[in-house]
């Protein structure tokens, strides 16, 4: 489903990503773990086409297209979520109203009728009980004045209403109790199937007891420099990430 | 008398007889402005002489005046004297019903969300349609004038209703209140005139639009509105011209008067045309608006979405005379292009307990410049007034410009004036969030502008919030990527 290979890509002239190779089957779920400002969220901008970012060399392939050729608003069509690790506010718009134009443009994007206000609240009123998301919050400004809880359950319930073939989580654990990530995590696995595919990016092993995955990857300093299966991620919490990086370290010298 | 004024006044005796040579089978008033022409436009409506004097006396006045420049906008001068004051669409193609509007027309307002045929006018709203300088219908008049309402052309009024016409007309916006309005009064050729009777309530929105459609033409409309004691009603405006590459002059009064316990909304949705992207012509848009809450407990409200015209000058006033009065003012001015308004309100509380509340959210784009002027007055016997203003600002791009000019003025100390302001840019992440989510720039564009102006759309009467909401997307349609 999606082929990354050699991507380097580099904001204001510096280096973020340096050659990250990856691939991702239908049905699969990948983490990829990290220190902190190793390039994580970069990737994950990067495959959803934040301009900022400029992509020096390499390629993406998506459902055999040039992912990189398409406007952002098109890889979202084409199935390619992003659940931002810091959603952003817009005052006066509320979820319901943001999402029935999403739902709409993609819709159309894929040739399906529009829905019209009855079928879309039906729709909504469904994936709402897959993330326990209240009406309420539906109704507020979007993001605006939600609790970190809040703003990434929304992120899911985005997720659910966009059916989207590739989900990327940036960071969906962080700033969630217990109770938050046992829920979010449960959305997330009922939207899995072997036609779908969800990257999570995370860098506490904690959240991988909930959504399990095939492979774990380690970025540091913009490529990806060991992979896995979930007992990586185990090692990883028991060891940090010290001895990875010292691994690297030695072996450039 | 100076000199000058003596020259002029030699000046428009001598077009005053040219201007009576004529011909009065014409529709058109020759180009140019002087006493003469006065006469002819009064002639041309068969006004009566109380009228017509009124007309001379505020021509007399415009005369010593001079046109303003402290709002913040530019423009060449315009030559009163290379315009038409008066014309009326010929005899023979004036259509006799709006059914016979022409389709161009209609199609013109429908994409304003303005429906004139009969499907709509059964949803309820009466309206008035201004062509050029005439009134050229008006529907739902039998519904209106079995409870008492008179909703008609000024000119009719003038005719059937002279003693309100006498009695309200320059009561709220004096011939010499300012430059354009001075104008206004010696030239204007029709507009609306609505008068809602003591405790009725108006059951419809009544509506006028007015469309310039003549080139070189001057559009000088008189709306009078009078609510009296316990009444209530919610006006609506809309306004279009045509593509010209010269601009075109429009300068209106509105005057609302708002007895004891009356209520009176008044809703513009202002889509002159604005002139094209490298600022060539477009619409000069000099309104004078004012309100008086003159009786206790009255109340009147001006919404307005402004996203027309070249050059945009108006400034919808409250006069808070009435204890316990209520002002309120929400507004929201969009600027693209070349456009520039300089827009605000003004609130004048005399009584006590008088509220005034001020939204505006102006929103630039391109090359455009928006300012705020706005003025809050709280005269001495004012006790206990109260007012709150939120001017907030929404930058596209770098190369606009917001500006906020607040006045205050507080003669008595028991007065609370709040006021709050913001500037705010749409931010990349806002639109790249959108675009994620499978919404393209435009359509990112539109929401997150509607939603800054919701405050104010929420105001509008629900028919004309979805007009303008489609019409701030048309406005800003590539103005950002
Ligand atoms: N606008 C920017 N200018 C320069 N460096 C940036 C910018 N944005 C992010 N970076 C840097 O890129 C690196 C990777 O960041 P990020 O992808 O957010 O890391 P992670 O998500 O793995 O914590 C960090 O070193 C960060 O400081
Ligand atoms: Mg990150």
């Amino acid at each position: 489903m999606l082929t990354i290979k050699n991507l380097h890509a580099s904001i204001e002239g510096t280096p973020i990503l340096r050659g990250i190779n990856l691939e991702v089957k239908a049905g699969e779920v990948h983490a990829i773990m990290g220190p902190n400002g190793s390039g994580k969220s970069t990737l994950a901008s990067v495959l959803a086409g934040r301009e900022e970012y400029e992509v020096t060399e390499g390629e993406v392939i998506f459902k055999g297209k040039d992912l990189l050729e398409l406007a952002p608003e098109d890889r979202a069509r084409e199935g390619v979520f992003l659940a931002f690790q810091y959603p952003v506010e817009i005052p006066g718009v509320s979820t319901t109203n943001f999402l029935r134009t999403a739902v709409n443009q993609v819709r159309e994007y894929r040739g399906l009728p529009a829905l019209d206000a009855v079928k879309f609240l039906s729709v909504m009123k469904e994936k709402m009980k897959l993330v326990e998301i209240d009406q309420k919050l539906l109704s507020r400004s979007l993001n605006e004045g939600f609790s970190g809880g809040e703003k990434k359950r929304n992120e899911i319930f985005q997720m659910a209403m966009l059916e989207p073939t590739l989900s990327i989580l940036d960071e969906t654990d962080s700033g969630l109790d217990i109770d938050a990530l046992r829920i979010v995590s449960n959305g997330v696995n009922q939207l899995k199937s072997d036609k779908t595919a969800t990257i999570v990016v995370t860098h506490y092993q904690r959240l991988l007891d909930y959504i399990v995955p095939d492979y774990v990857h380690v970025i540091y300093n913009g490529r990806i420099v060991k992979s896995g299966t979930k007992e990586l991620a185990m090692e990883l919490e028991e060891k940090g990430y010290d001895w990875i990086k010292e691994e690297v370290n030695a072996a450039s010298v | 008398m100076s000199k000058d004024n003596k020259i002029l006044e030699e000046l428009t005796s001598k077009d005053y007889e040219h201007g009576w040579s004529v011909d009065l089978e014409t529709d058109d008033a020759p180009i140019g402005l002087n006493e003469g022409i006065i006469r002819w436009i009064s002639a041309k409506k068969e006004e009566p002489g109380w009228l017509l004097e009124w007309r001379l006396k505020a021509f007399n006045n415009w005369l010593t005046m001079t046109e303003p420049v402290w709002a913040n906008v530019h423009y060449p001068k315009i030559n009163l004297q290379g315009l038409r004051y008066y014309s009326a669409p010929k005899n023979s193609n004036k259509p006799k019903s709006l059914d016979e509007i022409d389709p161009e027309l209609l199609q013109i307002y429908e994409r304003l969300g303005i429906n004139l045929n009969e499907q709509k006018r059964l949803q309820g709203i009466a309206v008035d349609v201004v062509l050029d300088s005439v009134s050229v219908g008006t529907t739902f008049k039998e519904t209106l004038s079995k409870l008492g309402i008179v909703f008609c052309s000024f000119s009719e009024a003038v005719h059937k209703h002279p003693e309100l016409v006498k009695k309200y007309l320059g009561s709220v916006v004096p011939m010499t209140d300012n430059y354009y309005a001075a104008l206004n009064s010696a030239v204007f050729s029709d507009g609306s005139f609505c008068y809602i009777p003591t405790g009725v309530r108006c059951p419809m929105e009544l509506s006028t639009y007015f469309r310039i459609n003549a080139a070189n033409t001057g559009q000088f409309e008189r709306t009078l509105i009078i609510a009296d004691e316990g009444s209530y009603v919610s006006y609506l405006e809309g306004c279009t011209a045509p593509q010209r590459d010269e601009n075109q002059l429009h300068a209106a009064v509105v005057e609302i008067y708002a007895g004891k316990n009356a209520e009176v909304k008044y809703s513009t949705v202002q889509n002159w045309y604005p002139g094209d992207k490298s600022g060539k012509g477009g619409i000069y848009n000099f309104v004078t608006k004012r309100g008086i809450c003159a009786g206790d407990h009255s109340k009147i409200s001006w919404t307005q979405v402004e996203t027309g015209s070249a050059v945009t000058w108006k400034y919808p006033s409250c006069i808070l005379k009435g204890d316990y009065s209520i002002g309120e003012f929400y507004s929201v001015a969009v600027t693209n292009n070349y456009q520039q308004a300089d827009t605000g309100t003004k609130m004048i509380h005399i009584g006590k307990n008088t509220r005034s509340r001020i939204v505006s959210k102006g929103i630039s784009a391109g090359k455009s410049q928006n300012s705020y002027r706005g003025q809050v007055q709280v005269m001495k016997r004012a006790t206990n007034a109260r007012n709150f203003s939120q001017c907030d600002s929404l930058l596209m791009g770098d190369r606009c410009g917001a500006h906020t000019f607040p006045y205050i003025d507080i003669q008595n100390s028991t007065a609370k004036v709040e006021h709050e302001a913001t500037t705010s840019k749409i931010g990349a992440d806002q639109l790249f969030y959108c675009n994620q989510r499978g919404i393209s720039t435009e359509d990112a564009v539109a929401l997150i502008v509607n939603g800054y102006a919701k405050e104010v759309l929420n105001q509008l009467p629900m028919e004309f919030a979805v007009e303008a909401q489609k019409l701030l997307a048309l406005t800003l349609e590539g103005s950002v990527g």
